[in-house]
């Protein structure tokens, strides 16, 4: 095995890009990702086995796997697999709190719980996740149902532009919500994966 | 369903009519509900009988369906509020019975969630199941779900959380309840998409209910132990 295969690290496909950026801005060219489909997250309880797969798969193949996954939906499921797996994971209930930073989320959602959040990600497939996704788009009246208690909509913006702030902008109207951005960069993703308790840079070396 | 093939309710007989309303629940159609619940009552059905047949029959199908993959969530709302158009109907028939409810539950999201979708659903599927529901809806904190034990003193309470990070505090809630010396007064039912059985158990719920028509079954059956063990 070459000094190119000592990390996995096994992904949320909603993170993809963001982690890829930050590898190569790091220079941790050891590092491989290997993602899951985003769509899981329709079915959180499929996620514990998807991640387990990729982890015995990987067994033989790389020195270390490393998940970056939040807990996502399952219900602490995936904590318990990767206790017993013996494989780390990000710290961090959901993307967007390693995306923002857990204190700058939990100041966010202190103070407005009724936040909807959205990521790159989740506005580059704003039309195919939240639209279709909810079906929205079939039953634009169930907006009320899905959206009546939420406040306002809070753009964390990885790779900011103005094009992507007019989109989130949109966006925010579309569901009836105030709208503030946020932008993120991607420096809480590369320290979330610094600080993890033996996490990839501890491996770089 | 083409125009061209739209069905005449009223010429269905009662069996074929209740099987065209399950349909019709499926695919979330609120007017054709609305306008078979009345041909029910035309035909004397009574209220009771038109929610139990021809609803709740209708939208355990959707559960199932749902449960299994085959539904997913704007489906289900669809139909749910296809149900609440019978239901809307339904209501002051069922009040003028003077039919006592089978139990009576206090259900809300806990303090930080405010995602209630999962817990209208279970309100929907108790109060047609004939339970008296009080619903406090969002956000709770201890003290909201304390009040309106006791205003109401129902046999149930029903917790509800969508977020990994909300769930815990349904045990600050039964933590709460055990510190007064009153857990024991209620059933506490659980529920919400990340939780599981494991989890009811570990903050001391009496149980988890995976979805509505699970949550329906299961205050029903511990309604029903405890009303026995009490007689016993």
């Amino acid at each position: 095995m070459g000094s190119q295969q000592r990390l996995l690290v096994i992904a949320c496909g909603a993170l993809a890009r963001e982690l890829l950026a930050v590898i190569r801005a790091s220079g941790w060219p050891h590092i491989r990702v290997q993602c899951l489909p985003a769509d899981l997250h329709n079915r959180p309880e499929r996620i514990t086995e998807a991640v387990r797969g990729k982890i015995h798969a990987a067994r033989g193949h790389f020195e270390h796997v490393f998940v970056a996954y939040g807990d996502c939906g399952t219900g602490g499921a995936l904590d318990r697999m990767l206790a017993e797996e013996g494989v780390e994971r990000i710290a961090g209930a959901h993307c967007y709190e390693f995306l923002a930073g857990s204190a700058a989320f939990e100041r966010l959602n202190e103070r407005e719980p009724g936040t909807f959040y959205l990521t790159d990600f989740l506005l580059r497939h704003f039309e195919r996740l939240v639209i279709r996704g909810l079906g929205i788009d079939r039953y634009p009246h169930l907006t009320a149902q899905y959206f009546g208690n939420y406040r306002r909509l809070v753009y964390l913006a990885q790779q900011p532009s103005e094009a992507r702030m007019e989109a989130a902008r949109a966006a925010a109207g579309r569901l009836g919500l105030q709208f503030e951005a946020h932008s993120t960069g991607l420096a809480p993703l590369a320290g979330a994966l610094v600080f993890a308790k033996r996490g990839a840079v501890q491996w770089a070396g | 369903m083409s125009d061209d093939d739209e069905i005449d309710l009223r010429a269905l007989d009662d069996d074929e009519l209740v099987e065209q309303m399950h349909d019709d629940l499926y695919n979330g159609l609120r007017e054709e509900i609305e306008q078979g619940t009345r041909i029910l009552l035309e035909r004397k059905w009574g209220p009771e009988r038109v929610l139990e047949r021809a609803l709740v029959g209708g939208m355990q199908i959707v559960g199932v369906d749902f449960r299994d993959g085959i539904l997913f969530v704007p489906e289900v709302l669809q139909a749910a509020n296809a149900m609440k158009g019978g239901m809307e109907i339904l209501r002051p028939l069922l009040a003028e019975t003077g039919a006592e409810p089978i139990g009576k539950v206090v259900i809300g999201t806990v303090k930080g969630d405010i995602h209630d979708i999962g817990k209208n659903l279970v309100s929907m599927m108790m109060e047609g199941a004939g339970f008296e529901v009080i619903d406090i809806g969002i956000n709770n904190p201890v003290e909201k779900y304390l009040e309106a034990l006791e205003t109401h003193h129902p046999d149930i309470l029903g917790m509800s959380a969508l977020l990994t990070t909300t769930m815990p505090y349904m045990k600050v809630v039964i933590d709460t309840l055990k510190q007064k010396g009153i857990r024991d007064d209620y059933i506490v039912l659980v529920g919400g998409a990340p939780l599981n059985e494991e989890f009811g158990k570990a903050v001391g719920a009496d149980a988890y209910c995976r979805d509505a028509a699970v949550a329906v079954d299961t205050a029903k059956a511990l309604i029903h132990a405890r009303r026995a063990a009490r007689v016993a």
